[in-house]
């Protein structure tokens, strides 16, 4: 029998405390990942192909784009390209969690890499700079995710068509989340600036350009205008 | 069960997804960024939540179209003051889903 050593306690810990923060993110997910299994059925595929889908992809938005773009006979090439830019956005929320990742080696950040969603890097960036979150903590926050995501899009293609839509108000549990996520972010009177500019931003280019392409044009333009008025005050201090 | 186009077809998905999520790692982890980078990274969380929730507040339909009354803008205003006074993620969370569905009920 193995005793439980420090090291295990402390495993343990980690998991709990990673599990704690992902919660939320589930909650969320498993009616979208319902959804999507749903649809996917309906668009001819095979749970296991479903399930497939959602364990290398990882991506909910891109999934139901390319569902949709498979049962009206796109070709591979423009679902894989179309794919690509919907999520091109995870670039930027790896560079802004990159920073907290320096000391970890490149095999473990790789596998982390696979978990950065939306909802996982807005979690787990929040815990990193406010607390002191591991990244073994945080590992935890992605792959739990990973499981809820990957257990409900399954569950959607077997049994999502006996799930009365919109039951108990889960349709705004995400929403909910990005809401209480963005309150914690607003550090300072720039950051509640940034953020108005990009909600700004976002909704005007929501509204002329189809797709979500918005959300990467909206935060760079309004991070780039939040650096130009953060460099403006230091000029105004120093005359 | 697995068509063989198929796989190809995810792994391809899943190769293209999974490479920008992985380069600013590898990459940025492993040296010192310019000062303005920084500071742009730094913006790049707030404006990228601001950026995912206001449209969905605001928009709907497809294509979309703007809409101030729908009730996700209206529960938004009571979940953000909770959210505000809490700071409490679990909390918002079920919270706004509690004030979504009676708002469906309300409506």
């Amino acid at each position: 029998m193995i005793e439980p050593t420090g090291e295990h306690l402390a495993s343990t810990f980690l998991c709990k405390e990673g599990i704690k923060a992902g919660w939320p993110i589930c909650l969320g997910y498993f009616p979208i990942g319902l959804a999507f299994g749903v649809l996917a059925q309906k668009a001819g595929l095979h749970p296991v192909e479903i399930g497939l889908m959602s364990l290398l992809v990882f991506a909910g938005s891109s999934q139901f784009v390319a569902v949709s773009m498979l049962s009206g006979g796109a070709s591979a090439l423009s679902i894989v390209l179309t794919t690509f830019v919907i999520n091109l956005r995870h670039l930027l929320m790896s560079s802004s969690l990159a920073v907290y990742l320096r000391s970890v080696n490149k095999s473990r950040t790789a596998l982390f890499a696979y978990g950065v969603t939306d909802e996982s890097f807005a979690v787990n960036l929040t815990r990193f700079r406010n607390s002191n979150w591991d990244w073994r903590q945080a590992l935890v926050v992605n792959q739990t995710a990973n499981v809820a995501w990957i257990v409900s899009s399954i569950v959607g293609a077997y049994s999502g068509q006996f799930i009365p839509a919109g039951a108990l108000g889960i349709d705004y549990a995400l929403i909910a989340m990005f809401l209480c996520l963005l309150v914690l972010q607003l550090r300072g009177r720039l950051y509640v600036l940034t953020a108005i500019v990009a909600g700004v931003l976002a909704v005007c280019l929501a509204l002329v350009i189809p797709g979500n392409s918005y959300i990467v044009l909206a935060s760079v333009l309004a991070a780039f205008i939040g650096v130009v008025c953060r460099r403006k005050d230091i000029l105004n201090d120093q005359v | 069960m697995i068509r063989s186009e198929y796989l190809l077809l995810v792994l391809g998905m899943g190769l293209v997804t999974y490479i920008p999520r992985w380069i600013p790692i590898f990459i940025l982890s492993r040296r010192q960024l310019p000062r303005w980078f920084a500071e742009w990274l730094d913006l790049i969380p707030v404006a990228i939540l601001s950026a995912l929730v206001f449209p969905e507040l605001v928009t709907g339909g497809s294509p979309r179209y703007f809409d101030l009354l729908r009730p996700q803008l209206i529960v938004a205003v009571p979940t953000f003051i909770f959210a505000l006074k809490t700071r409490s993620l679990g909390g918002t969370v079920v919270a706004g889903m509690l004030l979504f569905w009676l708002a469906g009920k309300l409506m």
